[in-house]
């Protein structure tokens, strides 16, 4: 993607209306077979920022996303708007198409077999905005175009998603969540299995839709991408000995990504390097 | 599917500005619904003059305005008594139930293949044709002729009620996934199999070989006007409320998740919409036997026609599938003419060549 992205925008039908509304997962916890998956999970993401929600694996990153989209219910605590029109509006009590509205999810690899294009696809985002029983409509297709467009996309209109490398199809999932103009935008590493360019692509789209007023939470395994992108971070541990995974630390880039809060969660020897152009933290393991 | 994440920044650059207008499947799907509704109809009386005893289109016209009453209305003479039994006792209504067969068969592919994101499902998949085979053929054996439509739903209800339960039981309350649903019809409808096996071992005599092959193969020769209100009905009711879930399954075309994400109470619709296949599957093979393929085959042909999209797949299967079934049956009566084929031998020896063949073209394109 271009770095241009934010010049060409088109007059963006595509972003979200209304004041930007932040997220609060407040003691959220999950468990299967017995096993403490998120144990009392708190997790803030502002309105209008990135912010990382970062961990090993097994951490539980991917499940409290599903969890804050409603895909999955949790066994305590919940999750509210923070800011905006609808301030403390509990988000799992919300009806499932409003909240389809407010707030959408880019799944890790969401493939399909079937032969849809790259448009149709993205017109799905519609979905929430319509009756079950209505087709497209202009205003739909224009909403999906101007979403293709803003996720840099708009010449893969007519192709088949199954024809897309891995970061076209990336940024087509992104079309598709910003079709349903959210406010809340949720992702579960949207960098994976992409190649550099399209990794930076992908954050810098989801960083200037953030400044646009869109509140970003994305799960990400990489910390340098995560330090150079995200304004604020999230960590998570696993569990262990029975305990369910946990926030370490959160917070500013710069507070949580430090050696001290790093090292004994992944186990690892961090060294915090500065990036000579852009002044943001690169992270180097031994 | 290719995963290679290559060329991201080079087709970036060819722009944004450049994009050409989609013709998305919503576009094109008027003049391909006109298409197959004249198709469908004209079939309907092209198929009911072709025979033995040959009729002309116009004949099967006349019969048909002067047993709705519409015969003085049009100025048509009724036709003489012996072509117009042909025609309104025997050829229409076996005419119209496969028209409604096949419909419903049709429709019933599209939801599930869309519900269980499976290309390879049809409304067979989840045991419903063997569960019904079994119903049949028990009581084909114990001589209730009668009672065989009836125990054919049975059957094919049972069977997707036990293969729901294991496939929900096997997902330890975490819903119904695709590929164990799959798993779970294949071993109902292995262990159904079995059982109709099992009972024409052991107890079927003479004639009785005959009919229970017969019913396995699937045939609407001896359908009635009843075949035709049941089929039919079936096909009004359940089929156009089917076909009118378009939104609902676009909205699994990425899974369950981005469904859930998009709005869509999907445990519940998943629920409904196979509780819907299965009484409308029920009812279809009461009425027909077990025909396979229309299902399969016919939403994989739409599809290369008017794309993924449901709102157009959905009633352009119907019609496909219906117009495809009434020219099947009626090569099942005419090719070895005075003698019958079961029209489920036809429809297999069409559709797994274009089986093949649809599997070759997918190849070739991933």
């Amino acid at each position: 993607m271009p770095a241009t992205t934010a010049g060409d925008r088109p007059a963006t039908t595509a972003s979200p209306a209304g004041a930007p509304t932040g997220l609060a997962a407040e003691r959220v916890a999950w468990g299967v077979d017995g096993r403490l998956v998120l144990d009392g999970v708190d997790v803030t993401a502002p309105p209008g920022a990135v912010t990382g929600l970062l961990g090993p694996n097994g951490a539980g990153k991917s499940t409290l996303l599903r969890i804050v989209a409603g895909v999955q219910r949790p066994d305590g605590g919940r999750v509210l708007l923070a800011g905006g029109d609808d301030d403390g509006a509990d988000l799992l009590a919300m009806p499932r198409r409003r909240r389809a509205r407010t707030l959408a999810l880019v799944e890790q690899d969401a493939g399909t077999d079937l032969p849809v294009t790259v448009l149709d696809a993205v017109l799905l985002g519609r979905t929430p905005h319509r009756s079950w029983l209505a087709g497209d409509s202009a205003d739909d297709r224009e909403v999906a175009r101007g979403a293709l467009a803003r996720a840099g996309a708009a010449h893969l209109a007519d192709r088949e998603v199954t024809t897309l490398s891995g970061g076209e199809r990336q940024r087509v999932h992104l079309a598709r969540a910003l079709a349903q103009q959210p406010r809340v935008l949720l992702l579960d590493e949207p960098t994976n299995h992409l190649d550099v360019a399209a990794q930076l692509a992908t954050l810098r789209l989801v960083r200037s839709l953030a400044d646009d007023g869109v509140t970003v939470l994305a799960a990400l395994h990489d910390l340098t991408l995560a330090a150079g992108t995200c304004d604020h971070v999230v960590l998570l541990a696993p569990g262990r000995d029975g305990a369910g995974g946990r926030v370490v630390a959160a917070g500013p880039v710069e507070d949580v990504l430090v050696p001290a809060v790093i090292d004994p969660v992944y186990g690892v020897r961090t060294t915090v390097l500065r990036h000579p152009r852009t002044g943001r933290p690169v992270l180097a393991f031994d | 599917m290719t995963s290679a994440p290559t060329g991201t920044s080079a087709d970036a650059s060819t722009g944004t500005a450049a994009a050409p207008r989609a013709t998305s499947g919503a576009r094109r799907t008027g003049p391909w619904a006109a298409v197959g509704a004249v198709a469908l109809l004209a079939s309907v009386v092209l198929a009911v003059a072709v025979g033995p005893a040959d009729l002309a289109p116009g004949d099967v016209w006349r019969s048909v305005a002067t047993h709705l009453g519409l015969g003085d209305a049009l100025g048509l003479a009724p036709l003489d008594r012996l072509p117009d039994a042909m025609v309104w006792q025997l050829r229409l209504p076996r005419v119209l139930t496969a028209a409604a067969v096949g419909a419903g068969l049709a429709v019933c592919g599209v939801v599930m293949q869309s519900l269980t994101r499976n290309p390879l499902a049809d409304p067979y998949l989840l045991g419903l044709s063997s569960g019904a085979s079994l119903g049949a053929a028990a009581v084909l054996v114990l001589g209730a002729t009668v009672l065989l439509p009836v125990a054919a739903f049975v059957g094919a209800t049972a069977a997707l009620v036990a293969t729901l339960g294991l496939a929900a039981a096997s997902g330890r309350g975490r819903g119904i996934a695709p590929a164990r649903t799959v798993l779970a019809g294949l071993a109902v409808g292995q262990l159904a199999a079995a059982a109709t096996s099992f009972v024409i071992f052991w107890s079927a005599k003479g004639d009785q070989y005959r009919e229970i092959l017969s019913w396995l193969m699937g045939s609407v020769a001896g359908a009635t006007w009843t075949s035709v209100a049941v089929a039919g009905g079936a096909v009004l009711v359940l089929g156009t409320a089917l076909a009118c879930t378009g939104s609902l399954l676009d909205a699994f075309t990425f899974g369950d998740t981005a469904a859930a994400t998009l709005g869509v109470p999907v445990a519940r619709v998943r629920w409904v919409l196979l509780v819907g296949v299965a009484l409308l599957t029920g009812a279809l093979v009461a009425q027909s036997g077990s025909i396979g393929f229309v299902g399969l085959i016919l939403p994989h042909a739409v599809r290369l026609l008017v794309g993924a999209r449901h709102r157009a797949l959905l009633p352009l299967s119907a019609l496909a599938g219906g117009t495809f079934l009434v020219w099947a049956d009626t090569l099942a009566r005419t090719v070895f003419e005075p003698r019958e084929l079961p029209v489920g031998i036809v429809t297999a020896a069409i559709g797994a060549p274009v089986f093949a063949a649809l599997l070759w073209r997918g190849r070739a394109r991933a």
